[in-house]
């Protein structure tokens, strides 16, 4: 077949037909597109398949969390930080729990510290199992995004067996942890991780090594790391572009410093560094949950303080002191008594660097210049960064590029909108 | 208490521009004059490394006088340092300069501080709501917005 | 069928015993609707991981007819409502609702959709059917998947039993 010119071609058009039409299109995508998972909405200039210009719109799920949280008492503010970044609501949890125990000046004894840390580490590899399988599938790898939910049901298995939720977890409390571990727990946490090298050895040759997949991710929303450093980029995303920052090396919390792991850098921070950091993160969390169940103390799970950790069950039913514990920090009025004062407190969470900053501050019915509710809760909100920087890694890409680029920011809807 | 290195160094260039300083609960914090947000942010970019902007939030003292306190996280990536700013307000002056052009994601936090407390940033580019929807009255983190007061775009006024 | 039942109407039954069955179009209708139900999930929040979850082969969703979700409006017959409406979305939810075609149905999925869950606040709608009708009330927060499943059994049974207008 010879090849056709393209002065050909513009000759066979009708007269008045032009050559080609050049004009800018606008593009609504969401808030509610397939592509979209969650509720957020991109606008963007076309010129072609060009992305030149985008705006991107978020707050659709903004449903008051750090109002909520001041109208609840410590404890009961935990629900709400379930329901932030809910694919991984133990880190949450742990990290705002943290927070105001860093307030109350209490430290959990060793076990309890280990347990919030294989907590931490399980939720992870769930959240970071979402994310990868959700993008892979939007790139039409749909085995891959079962394998993974898969894997994600063995840790979500494995919360449930300690707590009894499945997302939302409320798998920590100020001053201590709900519950000690149940019996032949370890065993399962062992077993999960072999699993889970199964499943990340099965994506890997179903993905890395997917030509389709690597074209599709390699070169597209390229990111510099001095720029990722001014936009506050944390977590993945952050050390994709090759700055190797992470809260757990940088800024040591529970017992990361006592473990041995490493942090995983990318070097282009674009789609399939992204990809790649996140599933050797998957990798060092399985050796941290090995090496916790290897290291697991006994001993108590709970701070020993009365005026915050409530007593045990059996101390509330059978004895006077411990029934006056109890109503003492349930009571309206009464509670965890926090000094006055503010804290931030980071961890790293499964999108970077989550930071509570709470404020304790007495109000008009405080008596003691304590308060048994929070002034001010905010969430340091790690996803926020990397969609705010989102139009800078999809403008100058086709649109369809989109798609892999917005799937490997992990854009979660409960803490980006809060 | 010992000043902060950072605290010498913004006082070199204005001497007012520190009110207080505190090491409470070991978060290193700085309490400036709220003209000078901008620089003291400029300075510490400059001259002490604090290349990330973490966090900016606002706090509504209510009735405490002055009312608001608007609060900079910064973080220095090669030592590891967090400093916090924190600047105070008066209700009826509740405009401070944007931050937006020294770091890009001031932009947003600037607009969600607008959004939720009511605060303005002069010189900001796109200063309009971002959580909330145009037409939604008042600002719902303040402390004097009722937590269950409703602006429904459909259904029920209730 | 009973008072029908003459002796010739008896014979052909006696005769065709095994290779027909007789029913209501109505009826038959309403088996055909509850197998091949395609959902269009408007998945904002946290119930959205049990809806993928539910959808993903440990609890597979498939075996009941509900398998594709559509993304259009307009290809979908039951609107799975997966997480909280606040306000601002109220706008979205309701055209997409006006732009489903008939035979329509809605599934409130979790307490948020359901009643605004823990949500009593500024931002959020106390309940979607204060915008939308809705057929059926999933429970839980989020709703584990076996309650979901049982929730899309309801939803079948409700189909089946319901009078369909076919022309």
């Amino acid at each position: 077949m010879s090849t056709v010119s393209t002065s050909e071609i513009t000759a066979a058009l009708p007269p008045d037909e032009p050559e080609f039409q050049h004009q800018e299109m606008m593009l609504n995508i969401g808030p509610s597109h397939p592509a979209m998972h969650g509720i957020i909405h991109i606008k963007a200039k076309l010129e072609g398949e060009l992305v030149i210009e985008s705006e991107v719109d978020i707050g659709y799920l903004h449903r008051a969390f750090e109002k909520s949280c001041e109208e609840a008492t410590w404890n009961q503010a935990i629900i709400y930080t379930d329901r932030l970044n809910y694919v991984s609501a133990a880190i949450n949890n742990i990290g705002y729990c943290m927070a105001v125990e860093k307030l109350l000046g209490v430290t959990l004894p060793p076990r309890g510290q280990y347990i919030r840390t294989l907590m931490s580490e399980i939720s992870r590899i769930g959240d970071h199992l979402t994310c990868v399988g959700a993008s892979a599938m939007e790139l039409g790898g749909f085995t891959p995004f079962l394998y993974m939910i898969k894997g994600r049901e063995y840790c979500w298995e494995l919360i449930e067996n300690y707590c009894g939720g499945r997302v939302t977890t409320m798998a920590s409390r100020v001053g201590g942890m709900p519950h000690d571990l149940p019996e032949g727990f370890l065993d399962q946490c062992l077993w999960v991780v072999k699993e889970i090298r199964e499943i990340l050895r099965e994506c890997h040759v179903l993905l890395t090594k997917n030509r389709i997949f690597v074209e599709r991710m390699k070169g597209v929303g390229a990111m510099s790391g001095e720029r990722a450093i001014e936009w506050g980029w944390t977590g993945p995303c952050l050390r994709s572009c090759g700055v190797g920052y992470d809260v757990r090396k940088d800024f040591p919390y529970l017992v990361y410093n006592e473990l041995d792991w490493e942090v995983p850098v990318g070097t282009n921070g674009d789609n399939l560094d992204r990809y790649l950091v996140r599933m050797e993160e998957m990798e060092q969390s399985c050796r941290i949950i090995e090496q916790c169940v290897a290291k697991m103390p006994g001993g108590p799970i709970n701070c020993d303080n009365k005026r915050v950790m409530l007593p045990a069950k059996k101390d509330t039913y059978e004895n006077i002191e411990g029934l006056m514990n109890h109503f003492k920090l349930i009571m309206y009025g009464h509670g965890i008594r926090v000094p006055q004062g503010e804290v931030y407190f980071p961890v790293e969470g499964a999108n970077g660097e989550l930071g509570f900053y709470i404020v304790s501050h007495p109000d008009e019915h405080s008596k003691d210049g304590r308060n048994d509710r929070a002034w001010r809760v905010r969430c340091r909100p790690p996803c926020m960064n990397p969609v705010a920087g989102l139009p800078e890694i999809i403008n100058n890409y086709m649109i369809a590029d989109i798609v892999p680029t917005f799937g490997s920011v992990n854009m979660i809807g409960g803490e980006l909108d809060r | 208490m010992p000043k902060f290195p950072e605290h010498i160094a913004i006082e070199k260039v204005h001497p007012e521009a520190v009110l207080d300083w505190h090491e409470n609960f070991g978060d290193r914090t700085l309490i400036v004059e709220s003209k000078q947000v901008v620089e003291v942010a400029k300075i510490l970019r400059d001259q002490f490394g604090y290349k990330m902007l973490v966090d900016l939030t606002a706090v509504d003292y209510l009735p405490r006088r002055p009312r608001f306190e608007v609060v900079y996280h910064y973080l220095n990536l090669q030592t590891n340092t967090r400093i916090r700013i924190k600047t105070q307000l008066e209700e009826t002056s509740a405009h401070l300069p944007t931050l937006s052009d020294i770091y890009p994601i001031a932009d947003w936090y600037e607009r969600e501080v607008w959004d939720l407390f009511g605060i303005k940033f002069d010189g900001h580019p796109n200063l309009k709501r971002i959580m909330l929807y145009e037409g939604f009255e008042g600002h719902p983190l303040r402390k004097d917005y009722p937590k269950t007061k409703r602006q429904p775009l459909l259904g029920p006024q209730n | 069928m009973s008072n029908h039942a003459n002796g010739h109407h008896l014979d052909m039954t006696r005769s065709l015993s095994g290779s027909v069955v007789t029913t209501r179009f109505d009826k038959l209708l309403g088996w055909a609707r509850k197998y091949s139900l395609f959902q269009y999930p408007f998945v904002t929040a946290c119930c959205g991981m049990e809806y993928m979850a539910t959808a993903a082969s440990h609890y597979d969703l498939d075996r009941f007819g509900a398998a594709l979700p559509r993304f259009s409006p307009r290809q979908a017959d039951v609107l799975w409502v997966v997480g909280t409406i606040s306000h601002k979305i109220a706008p979205v939810l309701k055209t997409i609702y006006d732009q489903m075609a008939e035979p329509k149905w809605v599934v409130s999925f979790g307490a948020c959709a359901s009643c605004g869950g823990p949500y009593d606040n500024y931002a959020t709608v106390q309940g979607i059917d204060t915008i939308i009708p809705v057929d059926i009330y999933i429970a839980g927060c989020p709703p584990r998947p076996e309650a979901v499943l049982d929730g899309l059994l309801k939803l079948q049974e409700l189909i089946q039993n319901q009078k369909h207008e076919w022309r």
